[in-house]
């Protein structure tokens, strides 16, 4: 373990901690213009977790603690989770800790937290949030693995900053493994971020919401802490995608701290493009029905399935 | 050591093995005891059941310190004249009696607070069943010839029927019981073929004659499949699964935890020594026939475990899938070893090896704490639980770690095992078969969706029962679990956690059981005691302690901040659910309700029977049955079929001598013919 890599893992999180709800902002903001609404700020995600830290937190009378030790978990998770995925550079030594396996666990630890602490309090939207969720879930969390599997497959190695330095490595061209990994991949990452079309996280409608069902009692600091683990979700998501489909620009480990500097503006503006695809494709489509789910996740999950194939029979 | 003891190797201290027949000893020892004072339960659970785990504590001590020694053997002048005992003590046995002591430790604590007096077998009688099971199980770990291994094979299924039974004036515990001793004897019937086939026409049955003996390829795949018959039908692999969720609601839980986290595995442990030890070479497609096997048996239980109302009968098809995942481990490791894979197939094997120990932890943990749970609330049924957490913070928080470790999250010991399965799905290079490298990857994609849908149940599970509002107006009155049975949880929890954390040094461990099945051992280029990296921390590594201190330290740093920067100010009200006033706790979602969603998109794994309210009804209700299409497509038309052979059969008894008489005789006519 490096110093300088040290710092450059610090200096991830940090970033990471920090762009996360500007992302989600931009993502909104991008959705108002495309829907020709005149958009709100580009830093409310930030005020309104300020707001909520300040409020004093409510708690149903019959919440048990692991209802109050949710959003710590779940926020948790998700640093570690910034930690691991290269955004900035490869140098990461706590990338040794969690390789690509551990990361789809880190995401399943904190899916499984949220959905007990939803059906902590015993309503009827909570179950049913954290029903859906699971539901969504099984089919998500192996279609995930399999993209991140036939990465591995092609690199040879489940570290991801190995994975990354391998795939920035090799000619530009389409790879028929990774085409269909990429589709599996977006398709995942709109599930597993509570986007249209299998979630709104824009709707308050009762019947179907499912990320907003769960969190429904949160309040104060606990929502403002799931608000923005949520955030950096979202931001580890795009930054998986980036790093195994564009993976250009992140600092190799035997770089400068030039690279580093310049990997910053680099990651800002692939999150701002694919920031803006998010918005797109959430505009342009509609909000599927619960037992539609399954068969856009299951599509998702058999693309990747045959990106792995193909990997493996192929090579690349 | 007695007269008639021989050892092979001159060991001037008393040998391992002969400590390991002392236990086996004590243990039966114990169980006699029993039968002196039968109907007091301050003896049996206070004196004996304790004396039972410290024993328990012994032999896994034994099976620890032997795991890396040379094997040793020994015969006892027991048995029949010329068939005496053959007893040996290998890695392989070592490590299964390893698992055995520490399970067996942690439910005997558990049972000394558990066996209260009860209409069915009284506590006594229940101690001698208890003790000889176990002592059965110990025997058939370390039996080294056929005879031997059959006698504590078949004591172990009776024993653990007996047990089964123990609330034996029930009729559906009695017809679970009977399903059980069935399924075991044909299980045991294949077993015993299987030996035939193995001693190759010597008329040896000794364990060290079968490997010297060299079948020839039909012969050997015969004796595989037989093995794979008769080991899976103790183990529950499909579709001879049909047993277990029958038996496990049926025993009282620590027998459930002892059958489900211990007796699966000695079926696990027979398959091994058989395919490894006694066949001497193995096939590819073995290796393909016990993975498709074992993927099948996983999706199968998990599924049907997602559906279930019954939280034992959710846990024992949870067992199911984590036999299945089990069994796709040493099929992955007879295919790499039958391509001289040997990296390869000693992670595979490790990673088996290591679900099995995992398995008996958080398995025996979960089968506990709901016997906790019917303990205090007299109910097995999800639909009438509910909120169990504010009355049973200890079985509720220690259930909760069997609960992740379940459901394959870091840092557990769950997530380990399958981690390093699916890294030997990922390294499989290139072998020979095209058709096998196409099975590969699609394996590891099914294996992977069982291991999603183990967390869907374990969400279900705890919620159901531990999280949310109670669901009956009793359970205000559930009691936490007494101080025995808060022993055993914390055992278990610990062994979750510490299998979970450190597992560089388990694997060090599991490095001579690897030497001696697949002649290598899992390289560790780069791990150290925190960071576990099976081929070199390059390709892949992975390190709980880190995760563990990270999410623990970002945790406390999170709330540290939090309070200090703003307030700890908290207000408890009413819950909110979007406004609505009159919430009930029916309101929440049932057993049924949270596995809704995988029934309806599994709808064809279930045979699955409604009856809807018309609107006209009276009193309408409405019913739905989930069931097992097994059921109906392969027993009940066997089922049938003997009786109806039964009754053509019966028809030739008519109850008169002179009728028998003429049976004889044309009998006697028809073998003087032959033998003519």
């Amino acid at each position: 373990m490096t110093p300088a890599g040290f710092l450059s893992q610090l200096l991830q999180v940090a970033v990471a901690l920090v762009l996360a709800p500007l992302l989600v902002g931009w993502v909104n903001q991008c959705r108002a213009w495309l829907s020709n609404k005149s958009a709100p700020s580009l830093l409310l995600p930030y005020r309104t977790i300020r707001k909520l830290f300040h409020k004093d937190a409510v708690v149903a009378d019959n919440a048990s603690p692991v209802f109050r030790i949710t959003p710590y978990i779940v926020f948790g998770s998700m640093t570690l989770a910034a930690a691991i995925v290269p955004s900035l550079a490869t140098d990461l030594p706590f990338a040794r800790a969690a390789d690509a396996i551990a990361l789809v666990g880190l995401f399943a630890l904190a899916r499984v937290f949220i959905a007990l602490a939803a059906m902590d309090i015993g309503t009827a939207f909570g179950s049913i949030g954290a029903r859906r969720e699971m539901f969504v879930g099984f089919l998500a969390e192996p279609a995930l693995l399999m993209v991140l599997f036939t990465a591995s497959l092609i690199s040879g190695s489940t570290a991801l900053p190995t994975i990354v330095d391998t795939l920035a490595h090799r000619d530009i061209a389409i790879y028929p493994s990774l085409a269909f990994a990429g589709v599996a991949f977006t398709m995942v990452s709109l599930a597993e971020n509570a986007r249209i079309p299998i979630d709104n996280p824009a709707t308050h409608l009762e019947l179907t919401m499912i990320h907003e069902a769960m969190v429904l009692e949160y309040s104060a600091r606990h929502l403002a802490l799931i608000e923005w683990a949520s955030a950096l979700k979202l931001f580890n998501y795009s930054c998986i995608g980036l790093a195994l489909f564009l993976p250009f620009g992140i600092a190799q480990p035997d770089a400068n701290w030039l690279a580093f500097v310049a990997a910053m503006p680099v990651l800002i503006g692939k999150l701002a493009v694919g920031g803006f695809a998010l918005a797109l494709i959430e505009t342009l489509s509609a909000k599927l029905r619960i037992f539609r789910a399954p068969e856009f996740l299951g599509t998702a999950f058999l693309l990747a399935v045959l990106g792995m194939l193909v990997a493996q029979l192929l090579g690349g | 050591m007695g007269p008639g003891l021989r050892w092979d190797d001159a060991d001037p201290v008393i040998s391992a093995l002969a400590w390991i027949i002392s236990v086996i000893v004590a243990w039966l020892a114990v169980g006699v005891l029993g039968l002196v004072r039968p109907r007091s339960i301050r003896y049996v659970g206070r004196v004996l059941f304790p004396i039972g785990a410290v024993v328990g504590i012994a032999l896994a001590a034994l099976g620890l310190a032997s795991i890396t020694s040379v094997a040793q053997t020994t015969v006892l002048p027991l048995g029949l004249p010329g068939l005496p005992f053959h007893l040996r003590l290998d890695p392989l046995s070592a490590f299964f009696l390893l698992l055995l002591g520490a399970a067996a430790a942690g439910i005997s604590v558990f049972s000394a607070g558990y066996f209260r007096a009860s209409e069915g077998t009284a506590p006594g009688l229940m101690c001698l069943q208890y003790h000889v099971f176990l002592a059965a199980m110990a025997l058939v770990i370390v039996a080294d010839d056929a005879y031997v291994f059959m006698v504590a094979w078949e004591t172990m299924a009776l024993a653990s029927f007996f047990l089964v039974t123990t609330d034996h004036r029930i009729p559906e515990i009695r017809r679970a019981g009977f399903i059980y001793l069935l399924i075991a004897h044909i299980g045991a019937l294949a077993i015993l073929l299987c030996f035939g086939v193995l001693q190759g026409g010597l008329g040896d049955y000794t364990f060290g004659s079968m490997r010297s003996v060299s079948l020839s390829g039909a012969w050997g795949s015969i004796a595989f499949l037989l093995a794979l018959f008769g080991f899976g039908a103790k183990a529950g692999l499909l579709p001879l699964h049909i047993w277990l969720p029958e038996a496990h609601p049926a025993a009282p839980s620590p027998v459930s935890a002892l059958m489900s986290g211990v007796m699966l595995k000695t079926a696990i442990y027979g398959l091994l020594r058989v395919t490894f030890d006694l066949l001497n070479a193995q096939l590819w497609w073995w290796g393909v026939v016990a993975l498709v096997l074992g993927l099948l048996t996983a999706l199968f239980g998990v599924i049907f475990a997602t559906v279930q109302t019954d939280m034992k009968r959710l846990l024992a098809y949870s067992s199911i899938e984590n036999i299945g995942i089990i069994v796709v481990g040493i099929g992955l490791t007879i295919l790499f070893k039958s391509y001289d894979k040997t990296l390869l197939a000693a992670i595979t094997l490790t990673a088996t090896l290591y679900h099995a120990l995992n398995h008996a932890f958080f398995k025996s943990l979960l089968f506990l704490a709901t016997g906790s749970v019917l303990h205090a609330t007299k109910e097995r049924s999800l639909g009438k639980l509910g909120g169990l957490i504010h009355r049973m913070p200890w079985v509720a928080w220690l259930a909760l770690v069997g609960t992740l470790a379940m459901a394959g999250l870091p840092p557990l010991n769950g997530f380990v095992s399958e981690w390093l399965l699916l890294q030997a799905f990922l390294f499989t290079p290139s072998l020979p078969q095209s058709f096998v490298n196409m099975l590969v990857p699609l394996a590891a994609a099914a294996l992977v969706l069982a291991v999603a849908l183990a967390a869907y149940v374990m969400v279900k599970f705890y919620g159901v029962v531990f999280l949310g509002r109670p669901r009956e107006s009793n359970l205000a009155y559930a009691h936490d679990a007494g101080r025995f049975e808060r022993i055993a949880l914390i055992w278990f929890a610990l062994g979750c956690i510490v299998l979970g954390v450190f597992p560089t040094n388990v694997i060090a461990l599991l490095d001579s059981v690897d030497a001696m099945l697949v002649g290598s051992t899992v390289g560790r280029i780069g791990s150290s005691w925190w960071l576990l990296a099976p081929l070199n921390a390059d390709r892949s590594s992975y390190s709980p302690v880190i995760v563990l201190a990270v999410i623990v330290g970002v945790v406390l740093l999170t709330i540290q901040i939090v309070h200090r920067q703003y307030h700890g100010r908290l207000r408890k009200g009413p819950a909110w659910d979007c406004g609505f006033p009159a919430q009930t706790p029916r309101m929440q979602d049932t057993a049924e309700g949270f596995g809704q969603p995988i029934r309806q998109v599994f709808e064809q794994f279930f045979r699955v029977e409604r009856i809807l309210p018309s609107p006209f009804d009276a009193s309408p209700r409405y019913k739905v049955t989930v069931d097992d299409h097994l059921w109906h497509w392969l027993y009940l038309p066997v089922a049938r079929a003997t009786e109806a052979v039964a009754r053509a059969v019966g028809r030739i008894q008519q109850g008169r001598i002179s009728v028998y008489l003429i049976y004889s005789f044309i009998t006697l006519l028809a073998l003087l013919f032959f033998v003519r």
